[in-house]
């Protein structure tokens, strides 16, 4: 039984992302979406909390909205993965439930 | 029809956006479909749940008392997260009273309001057929 989490707001304007990775279970996903996306930077003052939480839960970023804001992959904080709008409905079929975090 | 576990998550203060509200009208809209319904409060959430609210002077309706009729429809478990509460300054005794009667208890009023901390809300919503944000 596994949750697939979505983060949609930048982790710099509120705490969803914050409050997302405290509440995650082992085995869990993340997929930051929207402006979430910003939050799988690295060298930002959230990347050491991101790294340290994938340690038991895989993140994805939805690759069409990063580069919407000009951010290269090659950016990301390492071992987070790509997805496109195919790979957003695996995720969800792949999962018991999805929970937003708006 | 198969009863599912329905999860509505809290984490916005009650007056600023329209979040509170909403969710309020849909935890009423979904008892009538008779599942199990818990609503989870943490984060800005907690707010909404504080005894005192006033909104006379700011023209919007003071939804706060609605809280107080949801056990009628049955929806009898609102957890709120212990550390949110703290990291805003609040205990137990800033929310509401909210009780509802146990049908199968005589009618006694029991609390709805269930105090957890972080990991066990964690536990909660990972326990749900279906979670619903706000």
């Amino acid at each position: 039984m596994s949750t697939l989490h979505t983060v949609n707001k930048s982790p710099f304007a509120t705490q969803a992302l914050l409050s997302c990775l405290n509440h995650c279970k082992d085995g869990d996903a993340v997929l930051m979406i929207e402006d979430g996306v910003y939050g799988g930077v690295s060298g930002t003052g959230m990347a050491s909390m991101v790294e340290d939480k994938m340690k038991s839960v895989t993140l994805y970023v939805l690759s069409p909205d990063l580069s919407a804001r000009g951010i290269d992959a090659a950016r990301l904080i390492d071992g987070i993965q790509g997805t496109d709008y195919a790979g957003f409905v695996e995720l969800v079929a792949k999962h018991d439930r999805t929970q937003n975090w708006l | 029809m198969t009863t599912k576990k329905f999860l509505y998550v809290n984490r916005k203060a009650p007056y600023g956006t329209i979040y509170a509200l909403e969710s309020l009208e849909v935890v009423l809209i979904g008892a009538a479909f008779e599942q199990d319904v818990s609503v989870a409060f943490l984060d800005d959430g907690v707010f909404q749940l504080t005894k005192g609210q006033d909104t006379g002077e700011i023209g919007v309706k003071n939804f706060s008392p609605t809280f107080r009729a949801l056990g009628d429809y049955d929806v009898t478990k609102l957890y709120v997260e212990a550390e949110s509460l703290a990291e805003r300054g609040l205990t137990k005794d800033d929310l509401q009273d909210i009780q509802y009667e146990d049908e199968d208890d005589d009618y006694a009023e029991k609390p709805s309001i269930i105090i957890v901390n972080r990991a066990e809300m964690a536990d909660v919503m990972a326990d749900q057929d279906v979670v619903l944000s706000f």
